[in-house]
């Protein structure tokens, strides 16, 4: 075994653990936590993938910001506390079930469709660049770029006003 | 060098659990967590074959993903405050009022 291997099944043990803790967890703090723990997981196999930017935005932007924004609304609700009733007993273990089956049917796609092809984890530093992607992102991707300016611009109205309108039903 | 099913499978299995997160989890908020576990497993497909076709567009596109869930949490937040404030509660299973 490589040892980048070793780093790859390190990572990959940490994020599936992380992934299952935060589903099984009952304090959604510890949920989020472990989310953030998959998180960094993830970012740390960018980096072994050579992309450098992504890694440290996935990082700063989920983990960071995207995350913070979970903690503060379950602190803000109290959300950590509450007790999870089962009226519909029959739909956990169907659920599972077809869990289970999307694996199943995953795993035979990658074995039947996707042969043995290596990935070389030596990154060219044409692909490591930032300031390559970002030249991409502002000619290649230049009206997607301006689109999903909208849309962030978009959502940061809707989240303002869908909370005010909450206020303003309060009142009444 | 590793094969890329690794990679391949780490993400199947990423997306499965969120599937089963969405699917177990009564409390919204879980669920949401669970949806940006399964935009994680995208991203990494997509930065794995970055890495495997030696372009930068995969990367390109996870910068998309990464606004674009942004945005889908702000929003969906939000309406998970509303909700909060108007039934007490954020179970997905009291979300019934448009049952019909």
């Amino acid at each position: 075994m490589s040892a980048s291997l070793v780093v790859f099944l390190i990572l990959a043990v940490i994020a599936v653990a992380a992934a299952v803790a935060m589903l099984l967890s009952n304090n959604t703090i510890y949920s989020a936590l472990y989310l953030i723990m998959n998180f960094l997981a993830i970012a740390v196999i960018y980096l072994t993938l050579g992309a450098p930017f992504v890694a440290l935005a996935q990082i700063t932007v989920y983990a960071g910001a995207i995350m913070v924004l979970f903690l503060f609304v379950i602190m803000m609700l109290g959300a950590e506390k509450f007790s999870e009733k089962e009226p519909l007993r029959w739909q956990r273990p169907v659920a599972i079930v077809l869990g289970l089956g999307l694996i199943g049917e995953g795993v035979y796609v990658l074995l039947t469709r996707i042969g043995t092809q290596m990935l070389s984890n030596t990154a060219t530093e044409a692909m490591a660049d930032p300031k390559a992607l970002g030249a991409l992102l502002y000619s290649k991707y230049s009206l997607p770029f301006e689109i999903t300016s909208i849309l962030l611009l978009t959502a940061a109205v809707g989240a303002v006003v869908l909370t005010r309108g909450g206020k303003r039903e309060e009142k009444q | 060098m590793i094969p890329i099913v690794y990679y391949l499978a780490l993400a199947v299995i990423l997306f499965s659990l969120g599937i089963l997160g969405v699917l177990l989890r009564k409390n919204a908020i879980v669920v949401f967590m669970s949806l940006e576990l399964m935009f994680n497993a995208a991203n990494l497909v997509f930065i794995t074959f970055a890495n495997y076709f030696k372009t930068l567009d995969g990367q390109a596109l996870v910068i998309f993903v990464m606004t674009t869930a942004a945005a889908e949490v702000a929003v969906g937040l939000a309406l998970m405050v509303m909700i909060f404030r108007v039934k007490g509660s954020i179970d997905v299973d009291q979300m019934s009022k448009l049952k019909g």
